[in-house]
């Protein structure tokens, strides 16, 4: 009797303290708030998120890999499938690289298109971040207004270059197409009627309480820790530091227009979203600036050994024919060893691309620092101690785009 | 000889109720597309008036998919139970005059009540689907229900004081010179803000915020299983709406003088559920979605606090000019 009332306490003692443990919920890779094909899992103690640990390479390509056996000209349009919502943005970095290692003057009228599409490739990424970043938060109409404009934009670059997502618009030594004067009107007639646009989007969400409460002080990141943890773009500016690659290092028309970086302060969602509100008006500014501006004059730099002949003497003449089929066949031959490191201003921040040379027509190793990699792996530093719905706030906040992730 | 015309009233009710949630499915989707710069529904037969029925059918002929760990009997009935509650709240609404299925001398008590057994759906449907998403979708909701359903109550306490009934024929009767709104704007506007959270609808939509939970508590439900729920929420959407008409805009009471006075009834009340249904949406098409502690916090911390002020004043006044006689 003494023993079974022993036993009794005992088990009692034992099963008194409530085993608890975290909940661990799975988010993607298929999941309508993850863009694309971010899997997260997540620890969960009631709504609070304990650990948060992002999987990637659901959209491995393997980009870089296949890179070293293209030359550098059918590298292009693999460079549209990094950030495939800002295509344009990708083109001209790895342009840019390239003219760079090659030592190639790009021509004053190309660097003008290039800073137009790049802008416009910039609004392009900006209005589907807006709109999908609300759409999380429940603002549904923010979603189709800037669809309506995107349609736009799109028609733009289809009327540019014949594509309108993945446009391998640019060439080593410039661009494929030259822009018409009527393209430029339209273009013009769109940049005066789109800062009213910016501002109807503002109206539905900039003041209103609940998107306030919903990203004021969620997902703050400091200063310092937004430059150790390699952030860049607007998820870095909004946290007051002004680092634009377009002002530090201007490539393209960049230092021949005035603009300026907008900065948050608090480096929460709120100031994030400010930031890129902001960058919409001052990529129209620079739009408007570059139509004003742009000269006349040839669009392929004037480098022989790197761009292709025109195709009138490749039809025509048989040494040019012999080049134009060398140089597509086995790629520029007489490419500088060496490697180099170039970074451009994309949507979603730096995107740099690192070549290696070893004189052949093809890189021999070609490494793409991606802005939404280094975002990714700033997610659970994004999200220690916050809700569930903070998280889907987050994510839209850093604008991540996976395919540029996983290349 | 009553039972036949009861049963006759209930297959009536019921009927147009359905088509009507057919039908504010397509309102629904026109009314948002227009306010989002797009068209909605066009595809379906003129203008898209035949996508309610085309969805029914689909509905109706997709695969009934269970999970093979969910507790099924509690699966199979979760649905139902939230179809049910919601169409039983309807006999009690006074269409017009003399028109109600039950004329229920505690009509305001029953619809409440019937709408908290509807929470029961929603918790067994995420109890039982063997879901994460789910679970956290039912728990949500079931809390959501239960707080806001506190305030929603205690909105309605002002009106039963002023027509000293809880039965609705008689609170549409004691509106007939000028609606509740005008003398309870306070508890209409607790009671507007509560019935959007209790339908669960956008910007109160947590249970199912697709962003973060899929679809909430039904996110495993397929076909007419998923179709029910859908049928709960926008009937119960009509029960709400209903309900705010006939305690605070005067039920079927409409202007009586010159053309006014020729029309029917009915109609002033269907115009008045349709006006906000036509909000609901309205809502829908402009706000962010709230976070669920912000949303508790808004539900126990303001509307609470601001139905009891209400209550309060109401019974102040109502003393100070003549007795209460609340007839049960």
């Amino acid at each position: 009797m003494e023993n079974l009332k022993d036993n009794l306490d005992n088990g009692l003692k034992d099963s008194l303290p409530i085993a608890t443990k975290e909940l661990t919920l799975n988010m993607g890779p298929q999941h309508p708030a993850t863009h694309g094909v971010l899997r997260l899992v997540l620890e969960l103690d009631g709504e609070t998120i304990v650990k948060c640990t992002p999987y990637i390479g659901y959209l491995h390509r393997g980009i870089e890999k296949l890179s070293e056996h293209r030359n550098y000209f059918q590298i292009i349009p693999l460079t549209d499938r990094l950030d495939y919502i800002a295509s344009m943005s990708n083109n001209i970095g790895y342009c840019v690289a390239v003219e760079k290692l090659f030592g190639i003057e790009v021509t004053e009228r190309s660097q003008f298109i290039r800073t137009i599409a790049a802008e416009m490739s910039r609004i392009l990424s900006h209005l589907l971040w807006l709109g999908t970043h609300a759409l999380d938060i429940g603002a549904m109409t923010v979603f189709l207004y800037c669809f309506r404009e995107r349609e736009k934009l799109l028609d733009l670059f289809e009327r540019l270059c014949g594509a309108r997502l993945t446009v391998s618009y640019t060439r080593v030594g410039g661009v494929k197409n030259d822009v018409t004067a009527e393209w430029l009107e339209d273009l013009y007639a769109f940049t005066g009627e789109f800062p009213m646009r910016v501002e109807q989007y503002e109206t539905l969400i900039d003041q209103n309480r609940i998107w306030l409460r919903r990203t004021k002080g969620i997902g703050v990141i400091s200063a310092e820790d937004a430059i150790n943890w390699g952030l860049s773009g607007p998820t870095l500016r909004g946290s007051g530091v002004p680092y634009d690659v377009r002002k530090f290092m201007p490539y393209a028309a960049y230092d021949k227009v005035k603009w300026e970086v907008p900065t948050g302060k608090n480096g929460d969602v709120y100031d994030r979203y400010r930031v890129r509100m902001e960058e919409f008006r001052q990529s129209n500014l620079i739009i408007r600036q570059c139509i004003e501006k742009i000269p006349s004059g040839p669009i392929m730099a004037d480098a022989p050994k790197f761009i292709l002949p025109p195709k009138d003497k490749v039809l025509n003449d048989m040494e040019h024919l012999i080049h134009h089929f060398v140089l597509i066949t086995k790629g520029p031959q007489t490419a500088p060893e060496g490697e180099i490191y170039v970074a451009t201003e994309a949507p979603k921040g730096e995107l740099g691309f690192y070549i290696v040379s070893d004189g052949t027509g093809k890189p021999y190793r070609m490494r793409i620092r991606t802005p939404s990699f280094v975002h990714i792996s700033a997610l659970p530093k994004f999200s220690e101690g916050s809700l569930v719905a903070d998280i889907v706030a987050s994510i839209g906040s850093i604008d991540i785009v996976l395919g540029e992730c996983d290349r | 000889m009553n039972i036949g015309i009861t049963a006759i009233k209930v297959v009536i009710v019921i009927s147009v109720t359905m088509l009507h949630v057919a039908y504010v499915v397509y309102f629904e989707r026109k009314v948002i597309g227009h306010m989002q710069a797009r068209l909605g529904p066009m595809r379906v037969g003129p203008h898209g008036l035949l996508q309610p029925i085309a969805d029914g059918i689909k509905l109706f002929f997709k695969e009934d998919i269970i999970p093979s760990g969910a507790d099924k009997p509690i699966f199979y009935i979760a649905p139902v139970i939230g179809v049910i509650a919601v169409l039983a709240s309807l006999a009690v609404i006074p269409l017009w005059e003399g028109f109600s299925i039950a004329d229920l001398n505690i009509g305001v008590l029953y619809i409440l009540a019937l709408s908290s057994v509807g929470a029961y759906s929603v918790i067994l449907a995420g109890w039982a689907s063997n879901s994460k998403y789910s679970f956290l979708g039912g728990l949500r909701s079931s809390a959501q229900v239960i707080s806001y359903e506190i305030a929603l109550g205690l909105s309605l306490v002002g009106i039963m004081m002023l027509s000293g009934s809880a039965n609705l024929s008689d609170i549409v009767r004691a509106q007939s010179d000028y609606p509740f709104v005008l003398i309870q704007p306070l508890a209409f506007f607790v009671f507007l803000v509560s019935m959007i959270a209790e339908t669960n609808r956008a910007p109160f939509d947590l249970p199912e915020a697709e962003s973060e939970l899929v679809a909430g508590y039904f996110t495993e439900y397929s076909g007419m299983r998923f179709g029910l729920f859908f049928m709960a929420e926008y009937a119960a959407m009509f029960i709400m709406s209903a309900v705010a008409t006939v305690c605070f805009l005067g039920g079927w009471n409409g202007p009586d003088f010159w053309v006014f006075s020729y029309v029917p009834k009915i109609a002033w009340f269907l115009i008045k559920v349709y006006a906000l249904i036509f909000f609901y949406f309205w809502i829908r098409a402009t706000l962010p979605r709230y976070r669920y502690d912000q949303l508790m916090g808004l539900g126990w911390k303001l509307f609470i606090p601001l139905a009891l002020v209400n209550i309060g004043v109401t019974g102040l006044v109502k003393e100070s000019s003549n007795p209460i006689v609340i007839k049960l």
